[in-house]
């Protein structure tokens, strides 16, 4: 027998059957988007081509077109990068090793997560494409042989790594993803009354009948898939802070870098989900699925990796002070009392202070509170990484080079576009895939069922 | 000779069909299929199916690509082209070494996840355009349907058609 402490809570509430979990799934898919769905669309779909716009001004102009000068040659673009990447984490972790621990409130979540990390991917993907200036020959980032010589890629070099492990995390996570989605589009093509939907979720569920060894081999495949994308998801932002801490600049080169990228990607990831899932819960009627537990439970995630986050901050200043390397020191003294102080105390306010505010059980099971925190650590974490970029380069060893950075109308653009970009994405995804992987979610009906635990 | 038949039983419940499987094995009849909309615990098991080998599969697929990527290491920094990068020694694949186990992890995963994903597409015969080989849709949102095959004898027929009945079958329709 099992024994399960009284104090679970029931991961799903309302009296639902099997075939309600069905419908409800289906809903959003079968039925027309509202008002608030399409002007919210719309928004979003000027917004990504405004950025568009921006993206083919700077290819083909030039980099010039940005804000960057001599002494900061990485500023927006890289921030918004490693910003991104941080918030696609969220989804392998919760998809992943969730998994491997068997917690099973992840099965509401995780797909909408997993869907968000994909796009958050590919917006991080944008930026290292453009940032090469010359668009057209990005695919020598791959080994590929040449007529040079052939020369080749460096393999010494982090941005290499980069390349590598961005292209790997996100090809695994979006097989991981659709994987899943197979036995849902299943249920929505056999559930499909138009001919294109029926058509088109026929392709799309790769023609699964969900029989007893399909299903046993299925499981193995997601074991062994979360078994390989728990190392990767910690690898990927892993690579991502040795671009930084493989470098001899100041503030940058240090140790602590993989395993505070890490906490911070979580964190960062999970404060997008945050947003993103309160909304949609409420627009696609999912509150029966994404209960109140399951956004403290998530909130509980964000207190303890923001934690991680405010210990690495105050171990980087400890260690700069300890280390004795003035330029170390100056590095840190600058980013809290330089020019840029409001950007360091604006990363200080949001990481640091406002996650603790989640100590208190009232405050995290409040759905507007958890919204409007979900927002702050969004901005706290992207002035984490343009702390970490823009600080530690605008004043360098030679006072003379000292120099300041301000963003164009394009820097700005691209960054918007991106957001414009995702929502779309997003957006589109809510109405057309199964939201919530309901055959998984179908298994833990009888355990964590409202109705059947009451019994 | 009598004509092959297929039964099939269409069941409710997860508990129930896994109890009927098991008393229906027991009684010495085999189960053919169960299509359900979601995995059964245990079912495998009481079906008699052999353990799923993808895990060792991915094994095998995550040394062939960390083999891959040493052998790509060793031509292009080693014998092809090597290049004194930041003086990190690179006369031997060890010497360089440390610099390549990111990558070299990345490329394991990358085979290990992406080849076995595909070993399962195949092995289940999934692809786009490919349809379902379910008998009732239903068993994509809350039914669970047993088929068993039978050499069409009439009394093995009644027997099975029994037995499901006895094991809480909705409905029991052959073809």
């Amino acid at each position: 027998m099992k024994h399960e402490a009284s104090i679970r809570e029931p991961l799903i509430i309302g009296n639902k059957s099997l075939h309600d979990i069905s419908e409800d799934i289906a809903k959003p898919i079968e039925t027309s988007a509202n008002k608030w769905w399409w002007s919210l669309f719309l928004l979003s779909a000027l917004a990504m081509l405004w950025g568009f716009g921006c993206i083919f001004y700077t290819i083909g102009t030039g980099i010039g077109v940005w804000g960057l000068n001599n002494t900061i040659g990485w500023a927006w673009d890289i921030t918004n990068f490693v910003w991104w990447v941080g918030i696609g984490h969220a989804g392998t972790l919760i998809s992943a090793v969730l998994l491997l621990f068997r917690q099973k409130w992840r099965l509401s979540i995780n797909r909408s997560s997993e869907a968000m990390t994909i796009f958050a991917v590919v917006q991080a993907g944008l930026f290292p494409l453009i940032h090469m200036g010359r668009l057209w020959v990005g695919y020598w980032v791959f080994p590929l042989p040449n007529q040079y010589g052939s020369l080749w890629v460096n393999f010494n070099s982090p941005l290499l790594w980069d390349v590598f492990a961005i292209s790997t995390y996100f090809s695994v996570s979006l097989v991981f993803w659709y994987m899943g989605l197979i036995p849902d589009f299943a249920l929505i093509r056999d559930r499909a009354i138009k001919p294109l939907a029926k058509k088109v979720y026929t392709i799309l569920s790769f023609g699964w009948s969900g029989t007893a060894k399909h299903w046993q081999r299925h499981e193995v495949m997601s074991l062994v898939l979360a078994g390989l994308a728990t190392p990767l998801v910690l690898s990927v932002h892993s690579i991502v802070s040795m671009d930084f801490a493989t470098s001899v600049i100041p503030g940058w080169h240090t140790t602590i870098f993989p395993p505070y990228f890490v906490a911070g990607a979580i964190f960062s990831g999970f404060a997008m989900v945050q947003t993103l899932l309160l909304v949609m819960r409420k627009v696609v009627n999912m509150e029966s699925y994404i209960t109140i537990q399951h956004i403290e439970m998530m909130n509980i995630i964000i207190m303890v990796t923001g934690s991680i986050v405010g210990i690495a901050y105050i171990t980087e200043l400890f260690i700069a002070w300890y280390s004795g390397v003035e330029y170390e020191q100056y590095a840190f003294l600058n980013r809290a009392t330089g020019p840029y102080w409001w950007a360091y105390w604006a990363m200080m306010t949001c990481n640091v202070i406002s996650p603790q505010l989640m100590w208190f059980k009232k405050l995290r099971r409040n759905i507007v509170f958890t919204f409007i925190l979900s927002i702050f650590v969004n901005i706290g974490m992207w002035f984490e990484r343009f702390v970490i970029i823009v600080t530690s380069l605008h004043r360098d060893f030679l006072p003379s080079s000292w120099s300041m950075f301000s963003p164009t109308f394009v820097d700005i653009g691209i960054f918007i576009g991106t957001i414009g970009f995702f929502m779309v994405l997003f957006l589109l995804y809510s109405r057309t895939f199964p939201v919530i992987a309901q055959a998984e979610l179908k298994t833990i009906l009888k355990s964590s069922g409202d109705n059947y635990k009451k019994k | 000779m009598n004509k092959e038949k297929v039964i099939y039983g269409l069941y409710g419940d997860d508990d129930v069909i896994l109890d009927a499987v098991k008393t229906i094995r027991s009684k010495g009849h085999q189960v053919n299929e169960v299509y359900s909309p979601f995995p059964i615990h245990g079912l495998d098991n009481a079906m008699g199916l052999k353990y799923s080998r993808l895990a060792i599969c991915s094994f095998i697929y995550g040394c062939i690509g960390a083999s891959c990527a040493l052998l790509m290491f060793w031509y292009i920094m080693i014998y092809d082209w090597p290049m004194n990068i930041g003086g990190k020694p690179n006369f031997t694949l060890n010497e360089n070494m440390p610099a390549f186990i990111p990558v070299t992890f990345e490329m394991t995963v990358f085979f290990g996840a992406h080849l076995m994903v595909i070993t399962f597409l195949i092995r289940c015969g999934l692809y786009p355009g490919s349809t379902s080989k379910s008998p009732d849709s239903r068993t994509t949102d809350d039914k669970f349907l047993m088929e068993i095959h039978t050499s069409g004898d009439e009394k093995e027929v009644k027997k099975i058609k029994d037995l499901m009945k006895i094991t809480g079958a909705e409905e029991i329709n052959e073809k």
